[in-house]
């Protein structure tokens, strides 16, 4: 076999690529695993504080907040369904949709952290630390886990409107489609999240 | 095979040009030789800087009672040897340069899966790396918690904590995105013909330890953020006032650090795994248990990191649970070693440098690996925790056993990365040195362990005193030994003869390429043995 | 090289996948709302399983995807949860 092996500029290997963002998804679900083992240990430590804790979340928008990025997954989906058809224009509408849904998700974060804050109760305040202990350490869990988790989202809408651009200039098109399968991949990461934390933050019992 | 390839005109590696110049033909490279050398420049010079905090620490050590430095001043120098030696030295440590400089071209491939991605990586390594040294100087003064960081003194210790845990945090994803790398690139870019079990074992041991970097490198980046939130706001998990629990730090702190080590050492391993062989001419023992036996000690290696908490405070079934997988995870080990020596029996010997240095490994590599036993046993592990016995134990392993596997590697591979031999005589003088100043500095260390020297304290009582003597001196025996080494390979680099393609007669596909490599690796599909140590 | 062989999925059935899921959604509140006691995490922890399962079948396309990938991240899930488990025989025995 003596052929001549292709020019490294000419290479290119999808699968590699999707494996790759595979294996990034992994590291990202151990970061998550860490706080989930820490919530954990101190929910089974602290059981009736944590129920109480939790009656302090509004259940409500917590589902809508499930609802919208269950149906935001949906839509990116779609969007990559869309992509292998050829359907640039389907695509973008798609991803479009997904980016409006991330956005009513960093909305009603906002909301619910701004009633917190208003109410003194955000990391470090006085008030956290007159909370007994259970009760801080519930909080404390649900400022970071919401936080890094929404750290995530705006990394996922980041991508995906990169994904938006390069879908619009045809450099993701229907044989070339392996970035918008990996943006996708992430922002479902993302609700793969949410999909754990929303039980264990706001319906305990 | 090799002679046909010395008299070919072609351009190396070093040779090539691409879109950069000078040394921006360095710093923007993609060809992962260049990432690997960059590597190789960057660890070297991060390790003279820890071996002379090493040897400051020695002095301070050499009497009892203050001697050149007050106790803040020591605990902020073994911080930062061990933030050194362990984040910016050993981790990366042979994955990096050999890992980078080789993988590709010994499974038959071009460069790995993702090339602008490793030279982010090594972009990242010096960024984490600045911010270590920053955190030194800033205005807070050197963090001195140790490299451990354990809360509750890390959170509440005045310090810069913040930036050193930063410059971890850094460098852990450094270490992770390279692990990436490296499983797409074994899985996906195999020269055709080269099934899994016809890799060479270094490029094994390399699979099993970017599955580790890979898994368990978030784990401490998590575990740091907690940590600096703790610091800025207070969030209480390591603060028993706030209803947290100090050992939950230290579980999650071993439990990717206890895996760490694993990286560390399965490289090096890899790396003895190759030389041996080509040393004694004969294939390697047992190639399918050495592969199988990495997998087995880095899965095995995420289930012991209680071996540190003995005395904590944990039930008495997690320390029961603990020493027993304990115990069990160094069986592959003790696989790798019987597979060695086994391969030397009825080899045609020649006890070249690398091979040497092989040896040393070996047997450095057993005391290291023989006083874990005694470390993992729950009831020994009380008298000899957080003493000097532990800090031996340590350093035979890494420094014995992975930083001899380095000097065994660099002297193996240094003919093939620049075409140059160095002086084989001074090689073995440069062995002796560091053979021996290595053995006087840390054998003593296991005794006065057991009789009671603590860690990470500046101050002894007299009995401790001439065992203290021993190790100083063999300290800076030791660093003569590591100057004379580095002054001999460079040497051989700048001024030595021509190395030709194969100086060793080994039979990895790197050996088939010219040295030092060309761009692009193979000019032709390299063909691929079914046995990659095929010694006829 | 293999280039892009992913397999399609129809519009229809991704959104038949997000009925089940939001159905799962009500009804892991609706079951929270009773007190089972200890149960009622297990059964909310089984039922997100089941959606992260759903998500991570089909709307990530692991259905279609190689063997390997598949025991990969089901090895990854059983490392977390290994770990977890390691864990508490140190907090559940103290």
């Amino acid at each position: 076999m003596s052929e001549k092996i292709a020019h490294i500029e000419e290479h290119r290997d999808d699968e590699a690529s999707k494996f790759g963002m595979w294996l990034f998804i992994f590291t990202e679900l151990l970061l998550f695993g860490g706080l989930f083992l820490v919530y954990s240990i101190f929910r089974a430590q602290y059981p009736v504080s944590f129920h109480e804790g939790s009656l302090e979340l509004s259940v409500t928008i917590g589902a809508i907040n499930t609802v919208v990025l269950l149906f935001s997954s949906m839509t990116v989906a779609m969007a990559l369904t869309a992509m292998q058809k050829n359907n640039q224009k389907l695509a973008m509408i798609l991803i479009g949709i997904t980016l409006f849904c991330a956005a009513v998700f960093m909305f009603n974060k906002y909301i619910e952290w701004g009633a917190k804050f208003h109410h003194g109760l955000y990391p470090g305040s006085e008030l956290m630390h007159l909370l007994d202990r259970g009760h801080h350490l519930y909080f404390s869990l649900y400022f970071f886990m919401t936080g890094l988790h929404a750290l995530h989202i705006i990394i996922g809408m980041t991508l995906l409107f990169v994904c938006l651009f390069k879908v619009k200039n045809a450099s993701i098109n229907n044989k070339d489609y392996v970035l918008l399968e990996n943006g996708a991949l992430y922002w479902h990461l993302v609700d793969l999240i949410w999909i754990f934390l929303f039980p264990l933050m706001y319906l305990i019992t | 095979m090799s002679n046909e390839t010395d008299k070919i005109e072609y351009e190396s590696f070093f040779d090539h040009k691409g879109k950069y110049k000078g040394i921006l033909s360095w710093i923007m490279a993609t060809d992962h030789k260049r990432i690997g050398l960059l590597y190789m420049y960057s660890i070297v010079t991060f390790f003279f800087v820890g071996a002379i905090l090493g040897l400051l620490m020695r002095m301070e050590l050499i009497a009892p009672g203050q001697t050149v430095m007050n106790a803040q001043t020591y605990n902020g120098i073994f911080t930062v040897h061990g933030i050194i030696m362990i984040f910016m030295v050993v981790i990366p440590g042979l994955s990096a340069i050999f890992g980078n400089f080789f993988l590709p071209i010994m499974i038959g491939a071009k460069d790995v899966a993702f090339p602008k991605l490793n030279r982010f990586s090594w972009w990242i390594f010096i960024t984490g790396s600045i911010m270590a040294v920053a955190s030194q100087f800033l205005k807070d003064g050197p963090p001195d918690t140790g490299w451990t960081f354990y809360a509750p003194y890390s959170t509440t210790t005045a310090t810069n904590v913040i930036m050193a845990t930063s410059a971890a945090f850094v460098l852990g994803f450094s270490s992770i995105l390279t692990g990436l790398n490296f499983i797409v690139t074994i899985h996906q870019m195999r020269a055709p013909g080269m099934k899994f079990f016809n890799m060479p074992l270094f490029p094994w041991s390399l699979y099993a330890t970017a599955w580790i970097q890979l898994l368990a490198t978030p784990i401490i980046g998590i575990t740091l953020m907690m940590l600096i939130a703790e610091r800025l706001f207070g969030i209480g998990f390591f603060d028993p006032a706030l209803g947290g629990d100090p050992l939950l730090y230290q579980h999650l702190f071993w439990i990717y650090s206890h895996p760490a080590v694993y990286v560390m050492v399965l490289p090096a391993m890899g790396a003895i795994t190759e030389i041996i062989p080509t040393f004694c001419q004969r294939q390697i023992y047992g190639y399918k248990a050495i592969a199988i036996s990495s997998l087995a000690i880095a899965l095995v290696g995420f289930l012991v990191w209680g071996h540190h908490m003995y005395t904590s405070g944990m039930s008495e079934q997690a320390r029961w649970f603990f020493s027993l997988l304990t115990f069990i995870v160094a069986v592959p080990s003790a696989i790798k070693v019987f597979n060695w020596i086994s391969t030397m029996y009825k080899g045609s010997i020649d006890v070249k440098p690398p091979f040497l240095y092989a040896l040393s490994f070996i047997f450095l590599f057993i005391i290291g690996g023989t006083t874990g036993l005694l470390l993992g046993s729950v009831a020994t592990n009380v008298q000899v925790h957080d003493t000097s016995f532990v800090v031996a134990h340590f350093h035979y392993i890494i420094f014995g056993g992975m930083g001899f596997a380095f000097f065994a590697a660099i002297h193996y591979w240094l003919p093939k990365m620049y075409g140059r031999m160095y002086n084989l005589k001074r090689a073995y003088i440069a062995w002796g040195i560091v053979f021996v100043g290595f053995n006087l500095l840390y054998f003593p260390q296991f005794i006065i362990g057991i009789q009671g020297m603590p860690r990470r304290y500046f101050d002894y009582l007299p009995q401790f005193h001439v065992g203290q003597v021993f190790s100083t001196v063999g300290g800076f025996i030791l660093f003569v030994g590591l100057v004379l080494m580095v002054y001999n390979l460079v040497m051989g680099v700048r001024k030595g003869e021509k190395a030709p393609a194969n100086p060793w007669h080994g039979t990895t596909l790197e050996w088939t390429i010219p040295s030092p490599p060309p761009v692009e690796n193979f000019d032709e599909a390299p063909e691929i043995m079914k046995n990659p140590y095929d010694y006829k | 090289m293999a280039n892009n062989t992913t397999h399609t999925i129809e519009y229809t059935t991704l959104a038949k996948i997000l009925l089940v899921l939001l159905f799962m959604t009500f009804l892991t509140i609706g079951i929270t709302s009773y007190h089972l006691g200890s149960l009622t995490v297990t059964v909310a922890l089984l039922i997100a399983g089941f959606k992260a399962f759903m998500v991570l079948t089909n709307f990530m396309h692991l259905k279609y995807e190689s063997v390997l990938l598949r025991i990969l991240v089901a090895l990854v899930f059983v490392l977390f949860a290994v770990i977890v488990i390691i864990t508490f025989i140190d907090y559940a025995f103290r």
